[in-house]
């Protein structure tokens, strides 16, 4: 492997971690959609929205940083998939809009449109953002409606080279069952990491009780669509390339036969899941251990970042194009230069720096945990 | 064979941006100037454990808190809007322009978004010490941000550091260091900032002011009215050197930019700055000999010395830069618009040619012809030369504006800083009124250099390489219409509910008497 493709491997790798990371982080969507129902009167709620207040902004900064890594390795994704399937990049930033003002005004006097708004803005993120997304990096695996024709540069009249196949510019993608399979597991997968996150950061007993009794139900719901679009990733034809002549061809079980040609990224998976279930499994099962969020966050990191790995890995076309095939994007065809991946490289040294510094942050204020005292004395309560 | 783009569907694209952006540096610069001061008054607090600043900084930390998350919000938008709205640019220049984005995310929103947290929720739960480094690496995150943002939108008006490979159709960076330090990169970011300082310490002054016109917690206005009224002092003087340095740059770099800033249409040595001027709406064409100007005010020879720093330079007017002809000062002769234009033909031609070229020998020649004649690459999609000229009224009067309320707005902050200096800004109404009401000049000063700078480069997307007009996204212009009304109604709302949020906060007070 020349070191030019080991770039792409690795920035396709730093892009698969920030969107596992993204996905683990969806907590906080997930929690807004549970602001109803494990939240049944507004000292409750408060103690909910505090607790996933603190930690929106991580979510929100690793969605930016997916964007922005997205875009600097490559950009012909970004160009391609963010023209075309405009109406869904659309409905997920207008969705993630509201998140970011909704937590500091709700509470606020003179808020304009009321505290219930505010809460129902972000009860809609909450369900639309986990589901948007999921649907999105469905069509990872189940192709988009675009062409890429880098020839069209010389045309003076029309030079633009991506272009969306359908009028509908990405709406497309929800009529795709399988794509949203994939978002309903992502939305039910974060409802279950919020209800873990509130047994862990909240000391109320009624949240703590209804949280564990949630989990029971969102865990089956997202175990049912997991499962089946996992088995059906597996048992679907891929989106394969020549490794010579690069042409990109359907090839059956393709999916199935990168997690067997890649063990390592069989093992993350699996290791991943037994996380995820495991962290589930004792919340349920053991009434004291409140540590669950921590076993099936990492799991749901070592899943999905092997999902993604699955998908653009091991001669794979990570955004195949139903339209034309060979418009397909690959690691390949889609990265940055030689020297901008090395450079970048350079940068992503910093990475375990700022993780290194968010955890020692996050453990200095969740050393405090929530409860109906604290909802009075803190100063800057949402 | 693709339908054309359609001017629609630029116009629109082009809106939307703007949009953003405006809205986007509504918040930003309160961020910027604002976390400054809260900084400040925090170390005070750690260095002297007096609970007065404690009180004073997390006031101010309020306010700082409610302005953040709308301009995280735009902020989004904008970053996404390079690709959902200027996708051919995505993929011509991502190579160079994704790489600031992406350092942005790694090294400055990270840091701003953890320790924002601690600075927000950490009183009394972590040390006095981390809470102060958690405060200042919150605007340090801001401010790196910041910088990151600008170089990306330095190097569309400079593109440095890169090279076009015709085999993957972008341009692709050739140094790094040339893109994050070119010397308009440089400039941008310390000019702009300075500016988020200025309105900052034009807020909390107005603020403090209110709440002495109010008779109100006169202790913490008056402090706030001395700490902000020197920094607003610093940022103006230290402005003035950086926006002369940028005004240096855009001669250098962007001469049709500094014609139309000045309304300068036929060039000159020894040629004057405007004071003041009034436009003739007449003038309607670059060549139609009306007289640009129905009045003005000149400081004689100024322009030429901020232009080439020397009194009696030549300066290219509108009309000599389409036209061509004159000397430039590295001895050649500048060509006209035409000539641009079919070079920039000629460059795609060849590019065309490269990607067709059966053998190697039609490969190297249509390559020559490309590399020969790349530096008019984006002059080949302009369709006539009066493109190439951008809004002069609307470029005129943001820049005259700007100048005018900076120049306003250091006078201001030199009395404030000397009346609270001598303890007599608690008497002088007049004075509080004037703060108070330029807390608005100063934001509107903000969007008038941002509007030059933006709709100064015209056509451009990046400068000479990229028209806005081939950087678009092949969409229908009534999507981007649709879209530019939802965000336009959504911000709308936001920002009333945020100067709502923001004036109930204001008048709460920080209740230290």
């Amino acid at each position: 492997m020349n070191t030019y493709i080991l770039l792409q491997h690795y920035w396709w790798f730093l892009v698969a971690l920030l969107g596992a990371l993204l996905v683990f982080l969806l907590f906080v969507q997930g929690g807004q959609s549970l602001l109803f129902t494990i939240g049944k009167n507004p000292l409750q709620q408060k103690m909910l929205l505090n607790a996933t207040g603190r930690k929106w902004e991580f979510t929100f900064t690793t969605l930016v940083t997916f964007g922005g890594a997205f875009f600097a390795s490559f950009p012909l994704f970004y160009s391609t998939s963010f023209g075309g399937a405009y109406w869904v990049w659309a409905l997920i930033l207008l969705c993630f809009v509201l998140q970011a003002v909704s937590y500091e005004y709700q509470a606020k006097k003179g808020n304009l449109l009321g505290k219930k708004t505010y809460q129902i803005f972000l009860l809609l993120n909450g369900i639309l953002g986990p589901v948007l997304l999921g649907t999105a990096v469905g069509t990872f695996f189940n192709g988009a409606e675009f062409v890429v024709n880098k020839q069209q540069l010389v045309e003076v009249l029309n030079p633009v080279i991506s272009s969306w196949a359908t009028p509908w510019h990405g709406l497309e993608a929800a009529l795709v069952g399988w794509n949203v399979c994939l978002g309903l597991a992502v939305l039910f997968l974060s409802r279950v990491l919020a209800s873990l996150y509130f047994v862990n950061n909240i000391d109320d007993a009624e949240i703590q009780g209804r949280s564990r009794k949630q989990l029971r139900w969102d865990t089956v719901l997202f175990l049912v669509f997991f499962l089946t679009f996992l088995v059906h990733l597996l048992l679907q034809d891929g989106f394969a390339v020549h490794p010579e002549t690069k042409e990109v061809f359907l090839q059956p079980y393709k999916y199935f036969s990168n997690f067997i040609e890649m063990p390592a990224v069989l093992a993350v998976l699996l290791v991943g899941v037994v996380g995820v279930l495991f962290g589930i499994g004792k919340t349920i099962f053991c009434e004291k251990w409140n540590k669950g969020i921590w076993f099936a966050g990492a799991g749901t990191v070592l899943t999905v970042l092997a999902l993604l790995l699955c998908a653009g890995w091991n001669n794979t076309a990570y955004y195949p194009s139903l339209h034309d095939l060979q418009s397909s994007l690959t690691i390949e065809n889609s990265c940055s230069s030689f020297f901008t991946l090395k450079t970048m490289s350079y940068v992503s040294i910093l990475i375990p720096f700022v993780l290194a510094y968010i955890v020692y942050a996050w453990r200095a204020l969740d050393l405090h945990k929530i409860n109906k005292e604290s909802m009075k004395d803190d100063k800057h309560l949402y | 064979m693709m339908e054309a783009i359609n001017t629609s569907l630029i116009d629109w694209s082009r809106a939307q941006f703007a949009l953003t952006a405006i809205y986007h540096w509504l918040f930003v610069p309160l961020t910027l100037g604002l976390g400054i001061v809260q900084a400040i008054m925090e170390t005070v607090y750690y260095k002297t454990g007096d609970d007065f600043w404690k009180k004073t900084a997390q006031f101010w930390m309020k306010i700082f808190g409610i302005n953040f998350a709308i301009g995280v919000a735009t902020g989004l938008i904008l970053e996404f809007e390079f690709g959902t709205n200027w996708s051919n640019y995505s993929w011509f220049v991502g190579d160079i322009f994704g790489a600031p984005l992406a350092i942005e995310g790694i090294v400055a929103f990270f840091m701003e978004a953890t320790f924002i947290a601690v600075m927000f929720f950490g009183w009394n739960k972590v040390s006095k010490g981390f809470h102060l480094a958690s405060t200042w690496l919150t605007i340090l995150g801001a401010t790196i941000s910041a910088f990151w943002i600008l170089v990306a939108n330095a190097w569309m008006q400079y593109p440095a550091g890169m090279q076009f490979n015709p085999d993957t159709v972008r341009n692709e960076m050739a140094s790094f260091w040339e893109v994050a330090l070119s010397p308009v990169a440089l400039n941008k970011f310390f000019h702009t900032v300075l500016s988020g300082w200025i309105i900052g310490a034009m807020f909390v002054v107005g603020v403090a002011s209110w709440f002495l016109l109010k008779k109100r917690e006169t202790k913490f206005a008056l402090a706030s009215v001395k700490i902000g009224a020197i920094f607003g002092v610093v940022a103006c003087v230290l402005s003035i050197w950086t926006g002369d340095g940028s005004a240096h740059q855009v001669a250098q770099r962007q001469p049709m930019k500094l014609a139309a800033m000045e309304g300068l249409y036929e060039g000159r040595e020894g040629v004057g700055l405007v004071a003041i001027g009034l436009l003739n709406p007449a003038k309607t064409q670059h060549d139609d000999n009306e007289d640009p100007f129905l009045f003005k005010i000149e400081f004689p020879k100024l322009l030429s010395f901020f232009a080439e720093r020397n009194l009696n330079a030549y300066v290219p007017g509108i009309t000599d830069i389409i036209k061509g002809g004159y000397r430039q000062k590295d001895g050649t002769v500048a060509l006209s618009a035409e000539e641009k234009i079919s070079r920039g033909k000629l460059a795609i031609q060849a590019l065309a040619d490269y990607r067709v070229a059966k053998n190697d020998s039609l490969k190297q020649q249509a390559r020559a012809t490309l590399d020969e004649h790349f530096q008019y690459f984006g002059y080949g999609y302009i369709k006539k030369t009066s493109d190439l000229i951008p809004s002069v009224g609307l470029t005129f009067y943001t820049f005259h504006l700007m100048v005018i309320l900076g120049g306003f707005l250091l006078l201001l902050f030199a009395v404030a800083t000397y009346l609270s200096c001598k303890n007599k800004f608690e008497n002088k109404r007049w004075l509080q009124w004037t703060c108070l009401l330029s807390i608005f000049l100063a934001i509107i000063a903000g969007q008038a250099g941002w509007v030059v700078a933006e709709v100064g480069r015209q056509p451009w997307a990046i400068q000479d390489i990229l028209p806005v007009s081939a950087a678009i996204s092949n969409l229908s212009a009534s999507s981007v219409q649709i879209t530019f009304f939802v965000f336009l109604a959504l911000f709308t709302v936001l920002l009333i509910a945020e100067l709502k949020i923001m004036t109930n906060a204001i008048k709460k007070g920080p209740q230290i008497n």
